[in-house]
C-alpha cells in the first residue's frame, strides 16, 4: 500500500475523511435508498395507464398538429401582454415592499434584534408560500383577473429580492458610509450616497433575475383564475383545442426564452 | 455664492454627486409605466377598500383551522413527499449524463450545443404546465407529476452539474490522463471528487423545489395534496384550506433544515 507509511510502533494509513464524517454519509446513502423504495412501493401508479402512455403521446401530437395559428390574435395575443403586464408589474411592486425588509434584515443597518426577527419571518413566509397559492388567495380576496396575478407574483417575488438585496448591503464597503458619517449626514442621505451606489448592481440584476422567473410563473396564474396567457391555455384544455393548446405553449415558450436572451443581453451591459 | 467669489479655485472643484439626467428620466419612465398597468388591473382605491373587506371576511373564515380529515391530509402530504423523491432521484440520475455531455470543457461543441437546447426547453415552461401535458400522457394521478418534475429536474441540474463540470481544474483530469487511464477513469479518478459535494448540494436544493413543486401539480391532475387544496377552495372550505397551507408550510420547512444538515454533511 503506497498510502501506509511504517514507522516503529505507529501504522498509520491517511484516508480522506473521519471516521465520523464517513458513517454519516454511509447513513445519508442508507436513508436515501431507504426513502426511494419505500416511496416506489407505496406511490399510486395505475400500470393500464402506463402501457397506454407511448398511444397517449402519438395522439396528444397528432390532436395539436396542425396548430391553431387563427386563435393568436383572437385571444392569446391579448392574454400574453396581459401576461407580461403581470409579471413586470408584480416585480416592479415586489421591488418596493422589498428595499424596507432589506433594510430591516441587513446587519450593518439595522441593530435591533427584534426588527431583524420580524423581516426574516416576513422573507421566510413570502418564499415558503407557492406563487399558485398566493393567486389563489388572491382571487378569493379580489375576485378572478390581472389584479390577484399580479399581487401573488409580487408577494412571492418579495422573499427572494429581499433576501438577496439584504444580502448584497451587508457587502457593501464601510468606507464610503464612515466618510458620510463623518461629515454628519443625515440617515437618508447615507442610504442614497454611501449604499445605493454601491448596491445598484446588484440591485438591477437581482430585478432584472426576478423578472425573468416571474415572466416564467405568470405564465400559470392563468390556471387557477389570475389573469394572463394560463386563462387562456385552461380555456383551451378544457375545451380539449389541443391545438390551440398547442399554440399557447408555443407563444410562452417564445416569450420566456426571449425574455432570457433579453436579460442576459443587459446584464451583460450593465454588469 | 460669496465663498465662490473670494476663492474663485473652489468654482472649478466640481460637484462630487452630479445629477444624472439619464437615470432620473428612467425612473419617471418606470413610475408612468407602473400607474398605466395599474390603471388596467383596475387597480383603484374603491377596489382596494373593498378587497380588505373580503380579505377581513377571508381570513375570518379561515379562522379557526379544520381540525380533522386527517386521513385525507395525510394521504395527500405523503403522495407529495413520494412524487418528490422519486422524481429528484430520477431527474439527477438522468440529469448526470446530459450534465456532462453539456460541458464544454471536456465534450466537444457539436455535442454541447444540442444537449444545451435540450435542458434550456426542460426550463422553460413551469412544471405545473409539464405536469398538464403528462396527464394527458399517462393519465391522472402520481405518475404524471413524477415525470414532469423529472423534466423540471432536468432543466435545472444538468445545467448547474454542466457548469460545476466546467470550473473543475483541469491539472487532475492530465495527470490522471497521463497514467494512461481511460475516459471512465477520469471521469471517476478526476472529475467526481471535485465536483461530488457540489452534486449533493444541487441534488439536495432540487429536493426543495420538487418539494415545493409536488404540492402544486394536484392543481392540474398530478397527484400529492394540490388536487385538495384546489378542492378545498373551490368548495369554500376555508378553515381547510389553512389547515393544509400550514402543513405544506411546515413540510417544505422540515425538508429545507433536514437538506442543509445533508449540506453541511458533504461539504
Amino acid at each position: 500500500m503506497a498510502t501506509t507509511v511504517e514507522s516503529p510502533g505507529i501504522r498509520r494509513e491517511w484516508q480522506r475523511f473521519t471516521p465520523r464524517q464517513r458513517l454519516i454519509r454511509y447513513a445519508f446513502y442508507l436513508v436515501a435508498v431507504a426513502a426511494l423504495i419505500q416511496s416506489i412501493n407505496s406511490v399510486d401508479i395505475i400500470p393500464e395507464f402506463l402501457e397506454d402512455a407511448p398511444a397517449q403521446i402519438v395522439d396528444l401530437f397528432a390532436r395539436m398538429w396542425p396548430v391553431d395559428w387563427a386563435y393568436y390574435p383572437k385571444t392569446v395575443h391579448a392574454a400574453l401582454i396581459e401576461t407580461l403586464h403581470i409579471a413586470t408589474l408584480g416585480t416592479v411592486l415586489a421591488l418596493i415592499m422589498a428595499v424596507p425588509v432589506a433594510l430591516m434584515v441587513a446587519t450593518n443597518i439595522t441593530r435591533w434584534p427584534a426588527l431583524r426577527l420580524l423581516g426574516k419571518f416576513i422573507l421566510v413566509s413570502s418564499r415558503s408560500v407557492n406563487s399558485l397559492v398566493w393567486a389563489l388567495l388572491f382571487v378569493a380576496v379580489f375576485g378572478p383577473g390581472g389584479l390577484a396575478g399580479t399581487l401573488a407574483i409580487a408577494f412571492r417575488s418579495v422573499g427572494f429580492v429581499g433576501k438577496l438585496l439584504a444580502e448584497a448591503l451587508e457587502e457593501a464597503h464601510k468606507g464610503p458610509v464612515e466618510a458620510l458619517t463623518a461629515t454628519g449626514a443625515p440617515w437618508l442621505s447615507l442610504m442614497l450616497k454611501a449604499y445605493w451606489p454601491q448596491v445598484q448592481p446588484s440591485f438591477w440584476s437581482i430585478a432584472l433575475f426576478r423578472w425573468d422567473i416571474n415572466i416564467r410563473e405568470s405564465a400559470v396564474l392563468g390556471l387557477v383564475g389570475a389573469g394572463g396567457i394560463g386563462m387562456a391555455l385552461d380555456d383551451a384544455l378544457n375545451l380539449l383545442y389541443w391545438d390551440q393548446v398547442a399554440l399557447t405553449l408555443l407563444t410562452i415558450f417564445s416569450v420566456v426564452i426571449a425574455a432570457e436572451i433579453i436579460v442576459t443581453y443587459i446584464r451583460s451591459k450593465i454588469i | 455664492m460669496s465663498t465662490a467669489a473670494s476663492q474663485p479655485v473652489a468654482a472649478t472643484r466640481q460637484n462630487p454627486f452630479p445629477v444624472n439626467w439619464g437615470a432620473r428620466l428612467g425612473w419617471v419612465a418606470l413610475v408612468a409605466y407602473s400607474f398605466y398597468a395599474a390603471s388596467l388591473f383596475e387597480l383603484t382605491w374603491e377596489r382596494f377598500v373593498v378587497g380588505l373587506d373580503n380579505g377581513a371576511k377571508f381570513i375570518g373564515r379561515m379562522l379557526p383551522p379544520l381540525l380533522g380529515k386527517w386521513d385525507l391530509l395525510s394521504k395527500g402530504l405523503l403522495e407529495s413527499l413520494e412524487i418528490s423523491i422519486i422524481a429528484t432521484v430520477i431527474g439527477v440520475a438522468v440529469a448526470m449524463p446530459i450534465g456532462l455531455l453539456a460541458a464544454r470543457n471536456l465534450m466537444p461543441a457539436w455535442v454541447t450545443w444540442p444537449t444545451r437546447g435540450l435542458i434550456a426547453m426542460c426550463r422553460s415552461f413551469h412544471p405545473v404546465i409539464v405536469a398538464i401535458l403528462f396527464v394527458k400522457a399517462v393519465g391522472f394521478g402520481a405518475l404524471a407529476g413524477i415525470m414532469a418534475l423529472i423534466v423540471a429536474s432536468i432543466g435545472f441540474i444538468a445545467k448547474l452539474f454542466a457548469e460545476a463540470i466546467e470550473e473543475i481544474s483541469l491539472k487532475q483530469v492530465e495527470a490522471v490522463r497521463a497514467t494512461g487511464a481511460g475516459f471512465g477513469n477520469v471521469l471517476i479518478m478526476a472529475v467526481q471528487p471535485q465536483v461530488l459535494a457540489r452534486f449533493i448540494g444541487f441534488s439536495t436544493y432540487q429536493l426543495d423545489s420538487n418539494l415545493r413543486n409536488s404540492t402544486m401539480v394536484g392543481i392540474v391532475g398530478g397527484g400529492g395534496i394540490g388536487s385538495t387544496l384546489f378542492t378545498a377552495f373551490q368548495r369554500f372550505d376555508y378553515d381547510f384550506v389553512l389547515t393544509i397551507l400550514i402543513c405544506i408550510i411546515s413540510m417544505i420547512m422540515i425538508g429545507e433544515i433536514v437538506s442543509g444538515w445533508v449540506r453541511k454533511a458533504f461539504q
